[in-house]
């Protein structure tokens, strides 16, 4: 099981530096690949559609998900509820190649995550801060995203997010080694993982950026403030000219210190998708599941 | 001695890591101003072949990177990096530096859970830990290439000259004997 969990950290790292697309139809799945994204996520409605239409919302139809598997070659991922082991054995069942434990879909459960050591298959899941990061990989999480506030285009929680988990690592670095039990305590997270993060100085997994990412710019924002790479959901299926936007996104997260090109990547891309102010949402995604 | 990396996407900052411990330079490429750098030898990196090949050629890399390869330049690739490098690929149309003759299968062990790790020889360097994830392996090898190393009947490693291609990924192990293997044939 020890090299298992080492295989799906290792399978991470291969995503380092691309963007993982949200995809509802296998012919946006090969726009995504097309347009250069390593992985995507398949999923029925895309976060903007779930918030808009209301009510609960649960794994996609596996059907769907296969149709998209068999459409692309790069890695598929798929969402299931929070503290729902059961979808989650499904997504194993039907092999996918990542599971995301997701607070976009209603949670299943309020109060346990899912045990993720108990699977062969990885998980990706969502944290505001240190500490959230830190739990979910002691769940057995082989990767990290911000939660962001999903589809919404509003980038602000990820940067929030990011910045949080950043400083925090910053935080425990500084740190005398004698002082870190007492940071394991607060974060209330094994003794080991802060060991780690403050000899290392950063998760001792993948981290990625998801949430309201809509343009090259939030893409490249979001790497130049430590994401390893990026999720975009909404952002470029809501959006005039999804294929162009798209590719665009893939190239300002290789060259995301480069202004000048970026700023070429940004021309004519179309309609943006609208988006919603955080101020404008009743119901914050980001708040389930800590 | 200094070694590019190319960097459009993937693993390299693990390869740069394993270079490093070795005593070489390392840089990397992430467009083609960056090319205007001497260097010794190339690696191309883990990851999704599909966007490193797409990003070669819209950042216009690929034709200089070709061009260097094919007068010589010793080049060194994983998984992703092999794809990119073989001159003949069994379950998808793409072909892109075409420097190894060699036939390879994407994803030829299925998907991550068909992910796995193996201790195997290694032509010259004995056992040493290999790890695939959604591996390619190479089916079969033509024109004087020299198979270096097999995991359960498939080849997983090969070369032909200054090209060295591999399935699996030395960079995220601890042994370093594949990229020493690596820079000694640069010297």
């Amino acid at each position: 099981m020890e090299k298992r969990y080492e295989l799906n950290k290792n399978l991470a790292q291969m995503l380092k530096g691309g963007v993982i697309m949200d995809v509802t139809t296998p012919e946006q799945a090969r726009i995504a690949q097309e347009a250069g994204a390593c992985a995507v996520m398949a999923l029925e409605r895309i976060p903007a559609d779930i918030r808009a239409a209301g009510g609960v919302s649960r794994m996609s139809d596996p059907a769907m998900i296969k149709g998209i598997q068999a459409a692309v070659s790069i890695p598929v991922m798929a969402k299931c509820r929070i503290g729902h082991f059961v979808e989650a054995q499904l997504l194993e069942a039907i092999e996918i190649d990542y599971i995301d434990e997701s607070e976009v879909l209603s949670p299943a459960d309020d109060k346990y995550h899912i045990d993720k050591t108990k699977f062969n298959v990885p998980f990706v899941c969502g944290a505001k801060d240190l500490g959230e990061a830190l739990r979910r990989i002691t769940e057995g999480a082989a990767m990290i995203r911000t939660k962001g506030e999903p589809g919404t285009g509003d980038v602000v929680q990820a940067v929030r997010h990011m910045r949080m988990m950043q400083s925090e690592i910053r935080r425990l670095v500084s740190m005398r080694e004698d002082e870190l039990f007492d940071a394991a305590k607060l974060l209330q997270v094994p003794y080991e993982l802060v060991l780690y993060v403050h000899e290392n100085g950063k998760l001792p997994v993948v981290n990625f950026a998801a949430g309201g990412v809509a343009t090259p710019a939030d893409a490249a924002l979001m790497m130049q403030l430590g994401a390893e790479g990026v999720f975009v959901g909404s952002g470029i299926f809501k959006s005039g000219n999804p294929a162009k936007r798209a590719a665009a996104i893939v190239k300002a997260v290789t060259n995301y210190t480069d202004a000048k090109l970026i700023a070429e990547l940004s021309e004519n891309l179309g309609e943006a998708m609208v988006g919603i102010n955080e101020q404008e949402i009743e119901l914050l995604m980001a708040e389930r599941g800590k | 001695m200094t070694i590019a990396v190319l960097a459009v996407q993937g693993d390299f900052a693990e390869h740069e890591d394993a270079l490093r411990s070795l005593g070489a330079d390392c840089f990397e490429i992430r467009q083609l101003s960056d090319l205007d750098r001497p260097f010794d030898g190339l690696v191309l990196p883990g990851g999704e072949s599909t966007v490193q090949g797409k990003l070669l050629r819209e950042l216009g890399l690929f034709e200089p990177l070709k061009r260097k390869i094919e007068s010589g330049l010793p080049v060194f690739g994983t998984c992703a990096g092999l794809i990119l490098l073989a001159d003949k690929l069994s379950n998808d149309d793409n072909v892109y530096f075409a420097a190894l003759p060699a036939t390879v299968r994407r994803n030829a062990y299925g998907r991550q859970l068909g992910s796995f790790y193996a201790e195997e020889e290694f032509a010259g360097l004995g056992r040493i830990p290999m790890t695939f994830i959604r591996a390619p392996f190479i089916e079969s090898v033509r024109d004087g290439a020299e198979v270096l190393a097999e995991v359960g009947g498939n080849i997983v490693a090969a070369r032909k000259g200054s090209v060295l291609g591999i399935a699996f990924h030395p960079e995220v192990d601890e042994s370093r004997a594949v990229h020493k293997y690596f820079l000694d044939m640069i010297k």
